[in-house]
């Protein structure tokens, strides 16, 4: 598959005049598809009354009312459970997680549960469930509330990741994540759910392990996924002032990993950066320069950068937790320096 | 003020047919028919052969690890009937000591021996057998029964499908009631009113963890009844008391969307698996006496005293069994080795493309994903620059 730039087959156009928030396209993408199938349900901490930790679901509890917009105890692991057991007797729950720091004590239900139940029963019970919430360092929120899964989880075979980077995709992406008949995790961040930008109305399905082309040029490829992205077209922005121009790819999905696109893209610029806002120590950065070295060695005029956060739990002063996360900057200085 | 009471709480434990096969007629009046105890006594009795068999298989290098079942034959035998009289088609959702209730409600019985073979295929359960998997990890499947239980309710409620009695019944030991996720799905279960049935064979041990070091409390059941469910405690070994109380709570579920928790006391007659040794840690006293309770000879004693059972019966039972698991055995050991393709598929309900690749390089000589690298000494980049 090749990184799409502009709307393919039937996706509705990127851009227009309806300008809504990241969290009003994550909604629309669920009250929408609960409209067209009643074997869907929300569930999670603080989801129906008080319309979700980050109101998400606002508006969710009157309209579908309290059987499918469901709050539960706080009890990570036991909704999780209870949630694979409802999607293997064929109904399709999607989890909240108020933040996936709080789904590591769900760490049995979602990683050893639920990936592994089509396997294990031999194709007969797989588990149609989105799991959700906020992922990475939200601002200032402490070490223990500011995990990046993603490295951790996608490490597991039998479930899909997606990480949008803007309302469009958020919208596209999740309504594919509840249509899918596998465990999707699904990574958003409390950064980005004020963020504003047009999405369509009409419901749209976009294909999970297709890379988006937020940017072209031949310099040098910038690989991101969820909200790096922005700081990528930042630095994009910024090198474009000094003439060079980057691919920017935005991976959407983690798992299917759009490896192909990079590739691809790769053997057109001959180097590669991306940018990871995770730790470095075997990371998804880790393992897109992996394949990149095992696919197109031969290609590269320059080794593979990273740039990622720095190898440390997440700080809790503002400086110190900027410090050590990605930005345009870093990204700028690590383009020109693999050039 | 004067001090008062915020909650107080008995619990019921019931016992119908003891040690010495008495049997109580105001408790027991309405549970098994006779034929229905000869039956079950005739169904432990094979399942009390396989094990024997399952022990052997491993012994002689033919089979990985086994739990074996003996002693709790009752357990599995009470509550598996009731289910299948009362709520066919229910969901059971296992651990690896209740094989009789899975055979009862339908399981093919060369499944557990693939199962503990090491052979996938085990798991794989015929359509139209509501069991789960045998879960490994102890104690995180009564979530998924909550969860089943969950989907029974809202079927009924939100997608009006007509609801027939069937219930959800999970099967866990003393020691998993310690784990979290057993507790999270007895809050769930009473919380949201779920038609689940918890079943706990207190067996006394958690391999060589004894039941006092498990947990402070007095019973296990007790700790259902902090949740707001009811709570009954029986005698595992009795499978008037086990189909009695399991009856009961099927009624519970299905008619009052009401979970219940039933702690049946039994015992495990042989080690925690076969890579244990149980004489290790455990006093031959206790054990002697255990083996006095032995549900087959309670059973069998009484179904002597009331004429109907005799020798002869005994030993054309015990004639058929042997035929009986012997087939089972030459079915489980003659199914064709899985393909290497077995270990790609059902990976995801459709295989994205990166897991063909792997299915297909494995194929090739390649080490990795990339099936350019079919070898790494012949430095074949064709397109290289
Ligand atoms: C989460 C988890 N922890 C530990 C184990 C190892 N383990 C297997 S069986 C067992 C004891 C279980 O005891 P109990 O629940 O009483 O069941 P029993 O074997 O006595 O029937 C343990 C600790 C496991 N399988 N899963
Ligand atoms: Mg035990």
């Amino acid at each position: 598959m090749s990184a799409v730039m502009d709307a393919v087959g039937a996706l509705p156009p990127r851009t227009g005049d309806r300008v809504i928030q990241f969290r009003e396209a994550l909604r629309e993408a669920m009250s929408e598809e609960m409209r067209n199938d009643e074997r869907i349900f929300l569930l999670g901490e603080e989801v129906a009354q008080y319309k979700g930790a980050y109101k998400v679901s606002e508006g969710m509890l009157e309209e579908f009312g309290p059987k499918r917009i469901i709050d539960t105890p706080i009890s990570e692991n036991g909704f999780a459970g209870l949630a694979i057991g409802a999607a293997m007797y064929g109904l399709k729950p999607i989890v909240e997680f108020m933040s996936w720091s709080f789904s590591l004590v769900a760490a049995d239900q979602i990683l050893n549960n639920a990936p592994k139940m089509l396997y294990m029963s031999g194709g007969q019970w797989g588990c149609p469930a989105v799991f959700r919430g906020n992922d990475g360092a939200g601002g200032q929120l402490g070490s223990t509330h500011s995990w990046c899964v993603e490295a951790l989880y996608a490490n597991v075979p039998g479930l899909k990741m997606a990480i949008p980077s803007c309302p469009y995709d958020a919208k596209g992406l999740l309504v594919t994540a509840i249509r899918d008949p596998d465990p999707v995790f699904f990574l958003e961040s409390e950064r980005m759910l004020g963020d504003k930008a047009h999405v369509p109305e009409e419901q749209y399905a976009i294909p999970f392990g297709q890379a988006y082309k937020h940017r072209e040029g031949d310099a040098c490829t910038l690989v991101s996924f969820g909200r790096p992205v922005n700081f990528c077209l930042e630095a994009a922005d910024e090198l474009a002032t000094d003439g060079i121009e980057v691919d920017v790819l935005d991976m959407r999905t983690i798992r299917p990993l759009d490896i192909d696109s990079i590739i691809e893209s790769v053997k057109k610029t001959n180097r590669i950066v991306i940018v990871d806002q995770s730790w470095p120590f075997a990371g998804i950065a880790s393992e897109v320069m992996a394949q990149v070295c095992e696919r197109c060695f031969d290609w590269l005029d320059h080794p593979p950068v990273r740039v990622t956060t720095d190898d440390v739990p997440t700080p809790y002063s503002k400086v110190l937790e900027q410090a050590y996360l990605p930005n345009a900057g870093k990204i700028v200085k690590a383009v020109k320096g693999a050039l | 003020m004067p001090k008062r009471i915020a909650y107080k709480i008995e619990i019921e434990s019931i016992s119908i047919l003891d040690e010495h096969a008495n049997f109580d007629e105001s408790l027991g009046a309405g549970t098994l028919r006779d034929d229905e105890a000869v039956f079950l006594y005739e169904q432990m009795t094979i399942v009390r052969h396989y094990d024997e068999i399952a022990f052997k298989l491993q012994r002689s290098g033919r089979m990985g690890t086994y739990p074996q079942n003996k002693g709790q034959e009752a357990a599995a035998a009470g509550a598996g009937f009731a289910i299948k009289k009362h709520a066919p088609g229910s969901w059971l959702v296992p651990c690896y000591r209740e094989n009789l209730a899975l055979f009862l409600n339908g399981l093919p019985m060369e499944k557990i021996l693939l199962h503990w073979m090491g052979d996938e295929r085990g798991n794989q359960i015929p359509d139209g057998v509501n069991i789960l998997p045998i879960s490994i990890p102890i104690g995180t499947h009564p979530l998924h029964a909550s969860g089943l239980a969950w989907s029974l309710k809202y079927r009924e409620r939100v997608m009006k499908e007509a609801r027939d009695n069937s219930v959800v019944i999970s099967f866990f030991g003393d020691g998993a009631s310690s784990e979290g996720d057993v507790h999270e799905a007895m809050n769930f279960a009473s919380a949201l009113k779920l038609p689940a049935i918890f079943l706990c064979q207190n067996n006394r041990w958690a391999i060589s963890v004894p039941i006092s070091k498990q947990m402070g409390s007095e019973t296990v059941v007790q700790k259902a009844c902090a949740y707001g469910m009811h709570g009954v405690q029986a005698d595992g070994n009795d499978i008037f008391a086990m189909y009695k109380v399991t009856r009961d709570a099927i009624e519970r579920a299905s008619n009052d969307m009401k979970p219940t928790f039933i702690e049946a006391v039994t015992y495990r007659l042989g080690d925690h698996t076969t890579a244990d040794d149980a004489r290790r840690y455990r006093d031959p006293k206790e054990v002697e006496a255990w083996f006095n309770k032995d549900p087959l000879i309670r059973t069998r004693k009484y179904l002597e005293k009331k004429n109907l059972w005799s020798a002869d019966k005994q030993t054309a039972l015990e004639a058929k069994a042997k035929e009986m698991v012997s087939q089972i055995v030459k079915n489980a050991e003659g199914i064709a080795k899985p393909t290497s393709d077995d270990i790609f598929d059902y990976t995801f309900a459709t295989l994205p493309d990166e897991i063909i690749r792997q299915r297909d390089t494995m194929h090739t000589h390649s080490l990795g994903q990339n099936p350019s690298q079919e070898t790494l000494n012949a430095h074949t980049h064709a397109g290289a620059r």
